[in-house]
């Protein structure tokens, strides 16, 4: 709760700075603060606690999650001085409105009343329609504001509409009620319409199969920045959302008492063998290297959601794949912001020859993909490999199969920039070293062989 | 002191060759292999002094992965073979320039750390770590010095990654339903595993297919010989004087003792398979006009042969396997090492436009003839006493395999010394072919010795491979 609190207060502060006219120094003191809060929320840590008539609920899962969101807005935060540096007076809003987005992802995950969930949803996805049109003078930003704007609205219609129904069935708004109520044998026909209406406005929000096609426009579009945070930050915030509606509404159990739980689980796995194929065959084809990650991010998604076939169990694998998966991200796009930030697209040809003219990014830019793409020591093969366990545990042998093929074929095109990037010639010059940038792209990828090295440091959280 | 001093020698000198510069990288790679080399030694010393060696620390709690390294006479022979031919390569690169120097020793390095893990390795977990680990510097190393043209050899490379990729990710898959059935990674849980035969088929299968890719076996060989021909020298040497013998011990270390049932049911096929690999190889060897294409389709021969030789699960076969592994790794980096020594010299790797250099260069005209009638398994080589126990082992089988597989030797001395010929005789050349150099001439004396020594005397290398073949053989046998 102190730390939903102390995310707010900071983003109003950041607002203030732009009116007590300390712009200069809006990043360093915002990562400081996000700093603060994070160990505010260390020290919330293991301690189960609910607060205003159970508006909020702090537990493990909660505060383990918000930790990694906070530290993934740290970066974009620090990622945020060289790409806005020709918009200075508008540098301290779109700080905010980062910090604010965080404030949403903290509220998604800590709801314990399904009207926060739907706040924090809210709080989350008007802060990405902002920052999606955020370019204003280009069309293209306009247009992906516009496009997400709509389909997003509408899927928060959905969700809205299965909040509804799910408060006809249970008559009411709060988890544990519904956790509880949920375990009867006569529950109106409502509550798992209810489940789907929000699952389906979650899937959206996650963008995987069938509900993914506003994803590869809106991340195409949107300023780099922004799409590296709807790839890492909404992308995941949104995952863990829908893990926690899944386990926390007790879904499981009551589909089981209604003998739909077999139906609920083919759903699962075909959706995400359609996401993982789709994206993957898709990315194949593209040559601007946002809308690849854009796909690549599809099929992510689908990965994921292989957890919902476990939930009982896969807490901790969630958080590791989060973890790596947007750690991985944050090194690639920090590597991404800074090779095309002379230019208006974002093509794989600007990479070319990056290996010689530098070579650290270009490593550091390898690595992420190897990691995306599940090589060794890296911590997308360790996430990869825990899931693959937890879903073959479940009795899901064919599921892995297809998804062990579908890590073959990202190799395709997670190769294809590496080899962009080293076996082409350099046909640019790419000048000056943006400290923020480097430390961006170092520290992340640091963490992400730490946690490929170390995987028990964050798998074991949650158990 | 146990084996994972090897690797963390290996480890720093990788990111110390990393940091010396270009200048001195080829000289700290150098140094650290030997040491790494030399380390190997005294272990081996200690090994056989009755010490254990072994080296087990935990690493993730849930699911059971252990940092467990196993040295065994098959694991000590193997890392052996794999740091005696790293100095060697390394040292075989000296006459050549290499742009970003630095980089390229420390992928060697870091290439055989993981090479040298997956030997080592003992927790099915970790062995995969090493394995795919390995596959990312070769990755680089071809692609970024590479020869040929540009976009030809990226093809090559992106479809050597992807093929092994592939294989390996359903190993993984197998390891991970083992460990659902036996709550453990480790190597003898895993032997201990009570599998019916159709899982043990499955999960053989899911093995072979990063096996065969990897050694390569028919049909899985197609990126073989575009990515021995595109890749740096160097390069070509790690992927078949060591990294295919990764796959080749693997099926001795894994596959078999895991899934014996179904290598028991299916022996004839998998015997067949290696055996066309050995025809098809010379078959094809007869028709290349690029030397180092030709090497490669020698070795996929030899190598065919050497499958086979393990798939007959016998212990004669084994010991054949094993020894014909290490031979074969000798006498193929000396093979692609002269092809570098003439291109050093022609520039080219066409054998056509090669010939008459024994006129000017006796010393290396004997030298090279040395190593292609080792290559062909004449007596008093190594490769004889490896070549030899395994078509013997075939022989127990069934004659036929023998006969065929015996095929490597005749059609092998036909294209070996047809090219000998075409290569090294003739008139004079019109192009000068100066003589070797002492570095050069170093590294040929090495391998030649070690070829000729366990030729004549392969007992040590037999003793020490021994024990742990009979034990794995009665993992195979136990029910």
């Amino acid at each position: 709760m102190n730390t939903l609190i102390a995310i707010t207060g900071l983003g109003i502060f950041c607002l203030l700075f732009e009116i007590l006219n300390l712009r200069k120094a809006i990043i360093p003191i915002t990562i400081a603060g996000l700093l603060g809060v994070l160990a505010l929320n260390y020290c919330e840590f293991g301690a189960e606690q609910s607060y205003y008539n159970n508006m909020i609920t702090v537990s493990k899962f909660s505060t383990a999650f918000s930790s990694l969101f906070i530290i993934i807005t740290i970066f974009l935060v620090a990622l945020s001085h060289n790409f806005y540096h020709n918009h200075p007076t508008k540098i301290s809003d779109y700080v905010a409105i980062k910090v604010f987005l965080l404030a949403g992802g903290v509220a998604m995950v800590s709801f314990g009343n399904l009207a926060m969930f739907f706040l924090g949803i809210e709080v989350l996805s008007i802060a990405l329609y902002v920052l999606a049109a955020s370019d204003r003078l280009n069309i293209k930003s306009n247009e992906a504001g516009m496009k997400y704007f709509l389909m997003g609205s509408f899927a928060s219609g959905i969700i809205l509409f299965g909040i509804c129904l799910i408060y006809g069935a249970m008559g009411s708004f709060d988890i544990t009620e519904i956790h509880e109520s949920a375990l009867s044998a006569e529950l109106p026909i409502w509550f798992p319409i209810g489940m789907i209406l929000m699952v389906v406005g979650m899937l959206f929000k996650i963008a995987a199969v069938p509900f993914h096609f506003w994803a590869p426009d809106v991340y195409e579009g949107s300023p780099a920045l922004t799409t590296a945070l709807m790839s890492t930050l909404a992308k995941i915030v949104a995952v863990a959302t829908l893990f926690k509606l899944v386990s926390g509404l007790n879904l499981i159990s009551s589909l089981e008492n209604q003998d739909l739980l077999y139906t609920f689980q083919n759903i699962v796995v075909f959706l995400s063998i359609a996401s993982m194929t789709v994206g993957n065959i898709m990315a194949l084809r593209q040559v601007n290297v946002k809308r690849m990650l854009a796909f690549s991010g599809i099929s992510h998604a689908g990965f994921m959601l292989m957890t919902l076939l476990t939930v009982s169990a896969s807490a901790g694998v969630l958080l590791y794949y989060t973890a790596a998966y947007a750690l991985a991200g944050i090194a690639a796009f920090s590597v991404i912001l800074y090779v095309c930030r002379d230019h208006d697209n974002e093509d794989i040809t600007n990479f070319h020859g990056l290996g010689k003219t530098n070579p650290l990014l270009a490593a550091i830019l390898t690595a992420s993909l190897l990691s995306m793409a599940g090589i060794p020591i890296f911590s997308g093969f360790f996430a990869k490999l825990f899931l693959f366990d937890q879903t073959i545990k479940a009795g899901f042998v064919s599921l892995v199969i297809v998804a062990v093929i579908n890590s073959i074929i990202s190799v395709g095109y997670y190769f294809k920039l590496i080899i962009a990037m080293y076996s082409k010639e350099p046909n640019q010059e790419r000048t000056g070293k943006p400290f923020l940038i480097y430390a961006a792209a170092v520290v992340s990828i640091a963490l992400n062989i730490i946690l490929g090295l170390f995987p028990s440091l964050v798998l074991d959280l949650l158990n | 002191m146990n084996v994972s001093t090897i690797l963390i020698i290996l480890l720093i000198g990788a990111f110390a060759t990393y940091l010396s510069g270009d200048k001195l990288a080829s000289k700290v790679a150098l140094l650290f292999s030997l040491a790494a080399l030399g380390c190997s030694i005294l272990l081996l010393n200690n090994y056989n002094a009755g010490e254990n060696i072994s080296f087990i620390a935990n690493w993730i709690n849930k699911p059971t992965i252990v940092l467990a390294l196993n040295a065994d006479g098959l694991g000590i022979a193997m890392v052996l073979l794999t740091l005696a031919l790293t100095p060697i390569i390394i040292f075989s690169s000296f006459g050549n320039e290499y742009k970003n120097a630095k980089s390229f020793y420390a992928l060697i390095l870091f290439m055989a750390f993981a090479m040298a893990g997956t030997f080592l390795a003992a927790d099915g977990l970790l062995y995969y770590v090493f394995w795919e680990l390995a596959l990312v510097p070769i990755y680089f190393i071809a692609l970024i010095w590479g020869n040929g043209d540009a976009e030809e050899r990226r093809k090559a490379v992106v479809k050597f990654f992807i093929y092994t990729l592939a294989g390996s990710l359903f190993m993984l898959t197998a390891f991970i339903y083992l460990y659902q059935k036996t709550g453990s990674f480790l190597l003898e849980k895993l032997y201990a595993a009570e599998l019916s035969s159709n899982e043990q088929l499955w999960i053989f299968l899911a093995f072979f297919l990063a096996y065969a890719i990897k050694i390569p076996i028919i049909p899985f060989h197609t990126w073989q010989a575009n990515v021995y021909q595109k890749a740096p020298t160097v390069g070509t040497m790690l992927l078949s004087g060591i990294m295919l013998k990764m796959g080749l011990y693997s099926v001795l270390r894994w596959q078999l003792p895991i899934a014996p049932l179904a290598a028991k049911e299916y022996l004839n096929i998998f015997i067949s398979l290696g055996i066309a690999g050995v025809i098809y190889g010379s078959i094809v060897a007869l028709k290349q006009k690029d030397l180092k294409k030709l090497l490669a389709y020698s070795s996929l021969a030899h190598v065919g042969l050497i499958a086979a030789g393990s798939y007959t699960l016998t212990l004669d076969g084994l010991r054949g396997a094993v020894l014909q592994m290490i031979a074969h790794g000798f006498v193929v980096v000396g093979l692609f090492f002269a092809a570098e020594v003439i291109f050093r010299r022609f520039e080219t790797r066409e054998i056509s436009e090669m010939g008459g250099i024994r006129i000017q260069s006796p010393k290396f005209t004997s030298m090279f003839l040395i190593l292609v009638l080792a290559s062909v398994a004449l007596p008093s080589t190594f490769n004889f006493v490896g070549e030899f126990t395994v078509l013997y082992s075939l022989s127990q089988i069934n004659i036929w395999f023998a006969v065929l597989g015996g095929t490597t030797i005749i059609l092998g001395a036909y294209y070996m010394l047809k090219m000998f010929q075409q290569v090294m005789l003739g008139e004079a050349n019109s192009k000068t072919f100066a003589d070797v150099s002492l570095n050069e001439g170093i590294s040929f004396a090495v391998i030649i010795a070690v070829l000729l020594f366990f030729g004549f005397y392969p007992k040590p290398i037999t003793d020490l491979i021994t024990p742990s073949l009979e034990t794995i053989l009665s993992v195979i046998n136990k029910n």
